[in-house]
């Protein structure tokens, strides 16, 4: 019996900005269901990386392949709905919060039922939001929000570019149990992108670190960072 | 005051241009103790406008007596010229002047030649180049204001346009409040003009019109049916421009290419 093929794998991915490289030859692969942290300095490329396998931005050099298959042979918008992405501010749409979880499965021309978006918001712990305005929600509530709206789409992949960054201490633990529940959930494969090394102990089974754009390692919690995974 | 110095029509002509030029400069200056700074800017277009007006003036002499095919030589330079002038409004917009030369060669040429063929505007030079003319004009001040409006729109909201890609919808839907903003915002003059059209201002060609000897009443609607031209122009051009537009703001792959470099940093 063959090595199953992982559901992510980059080969000698790459991308050139005026001159400079911010991504530069990263070769990984990511098997179905791993967790899997990227961490590094501010401005080693981590979060372009990211924005590469949700083709945000094409690689200049390598290639990437979701199950097994090259991302040029996927058109962007399907690729985009496997490789869901949330960001580090939600960027939420003017509008209920409803409105915001159907955005996504609206550009395939489905419309989500009540009860779907019910089911969606109780999954994030924000039951009985749907007629929220977005304007008034807190910081912890609409990165939620941004995750319903991801989820949405029903991805096979979770692309998580800092998604607590910008939130406090509360909120970010709120965030991170929220990760883990849905990943073990919904057996999603996920690549979170952490400055915080804390965190990618909390959260991840597996770590790569990103240093001027290059990968220099990765391998489990253990052999990268020291350290046993915390929750 | 300068009737009774120049005798030359020429020359009272040139010192009503100074004196038109130096409000102009005034009103540059008081911007200046403000700290907004507009000077170069202003006085390279004071010269060049006076310059280009002169040299248009001369060349039109000579033209005027040339046959009345020679007019379409002449908009279809203006055109080309205003789709330059469009452009440099928008700077870093990918083929910013391709977009404005389509746009405004389509949307004020077929207005132009459909009030041509329906004896709307007369095919003497000395109509149809002079009237074509102010449909370019205001055909290329809308389509830079709508250029301007949709690339600062979608500067400023990035996030919002890579949340929507990012959660597969199609390019051109996560523009298009951008897209309608920028259409609104480049109509506003024309709108305001033929909504004050007579009360506020009273334009030259009515006036131009009048003094030439026409009826009065006569001047007064074809001075509405030149404004009403110039919004369909203007509203047309636009139309095509942020269509166009809209789509070069992105590359084929579906990425937003109309934003900062540094958003990518990370």
């Amino acid at each position: 019996m063959g090595t199953p093929t992982p559901i992510l794998r980059t080969e000698h991915l790459t991308r050139d900005v005026a001159g400079r490289r911010i991504v530069d030859d990263i070769s990984i692969e990511v098997p179905q269901g791993d967790v899997l942290a990227i961490v590094g300095p501010s401005g080693a490329g981590k979060s372009s990386f990211l924005r590469l396998l949700n083709r945000l931005d094409e690689p200049t050099g390598g290639s990437f392949y979701v199950d097994g298959r090259d991302y040029r042979e996927i058109p962007p918008r399907v690729l985009r709905r496997r490789l869901g992405m949330v960001m580090q501010t939600p960027f939420l749409f003017p509008g209920t919060v409803a409105d915001n979880i159907r955005f996504g499965p609206r550009q395939q021309g489905e419309t989500l039922d009540d009860e779907a978006i019910a089911r969606l918001l109780e999954q994030v712990g924000l039951p009985g939001f749907a007629s929220r305005n977005v304007a008034n929600l807190s910081g912890g509530e609409a990165q939620r929000v941004a995750f319903a709206r991801c989820l949405a789409n029903s991805p096979d992949v979770l692309l998580l570019d800092e998604p607590t960054s910008a939130l406090d201490d509360a909120a970010k633990l709120g965030i991170e149990a929220l990760v883990r529940e849905i990943v073990e959930a919904r057996r999603l494969t996920c690549l979170i992108v952490t400055h915080d090394t804390a965190q990618a102990a909390r959260l991840a089974e597996r770590v790569m670190v990103i240093e001027k754009g290059k990968l220099s390692r990765i391998g489990s919690l253990q052999e990268v960072l020291g350290a046993q995974r915390t929750v | 005051m300068l009737n009774g110095l120049f005798k030359s029509q020429l020359a009272l002509g040139l010192a009503q241009a100074a004196v038109a030029a130096l409000a102009a400069i005034a009103v540059m200056l008081l911007a200046r103790r403000r700290q907004i700074h507009v000077e170069r800017e202003t006085l390279i277009a004071l010269v060049r406008g006076l310059a280009q007006i002169m040299i248009v003036g001369s060349i039109l002499v000579l033209m005027l007596r040339g046959p009345r095919w020679t007019s379409v030589f002449i908009l279809a330079a203006m055109t080309v010229a205003a789709a330059a002038t469009s452009a440099r409004r928008a700077k870093r917009i990918p083929g910013a002047f391709r977009v404005s030369l389509y746009a405004i060669a389509a949307g004020a040429g077929s207005v132009i030649s459909l009030m041509t063929f329906a004896g709307a505007i007369d095919t003497a030079i000395t109509a149809l180049v002079p009237v074509g003319s102010m449909l370019i004009a205001n055909a290329m001040n809308t389509n830079g204001l709508a250029l301007d409006r949709f690339r600062s729109d979608v500067h400023a909201h990035v996030g919002h346009v890579e949340a929507a890609l990012a959660l597969g919808a199609a390019p051109e839907q996560t523009v298009a409040p951008y897209v309608q903003a920028a259409y609104q915002a480049s109509l506003i003059p024309a709108i305001d003009n033929l909504r004050s059209l007579g009360i506020v201002w009273i334009p030259g060609l009515m006036a131009g019109m009048v003094l030439s000897g026409s009826p009065p009443l006569y001047a007064a609607v074809y001075q509405f049916v030149v404004i009403a031209m110039i919004f369909a122009a203007s509203g047309l051009t636009c139309l095509i421009s942020t269509t166009l537009i809209r789509e070069r703001a992105f590359s084929p792959a579906e990425q937003l290419l109309l934003r900062p470099e540094a958003a990518t940093a990370g």
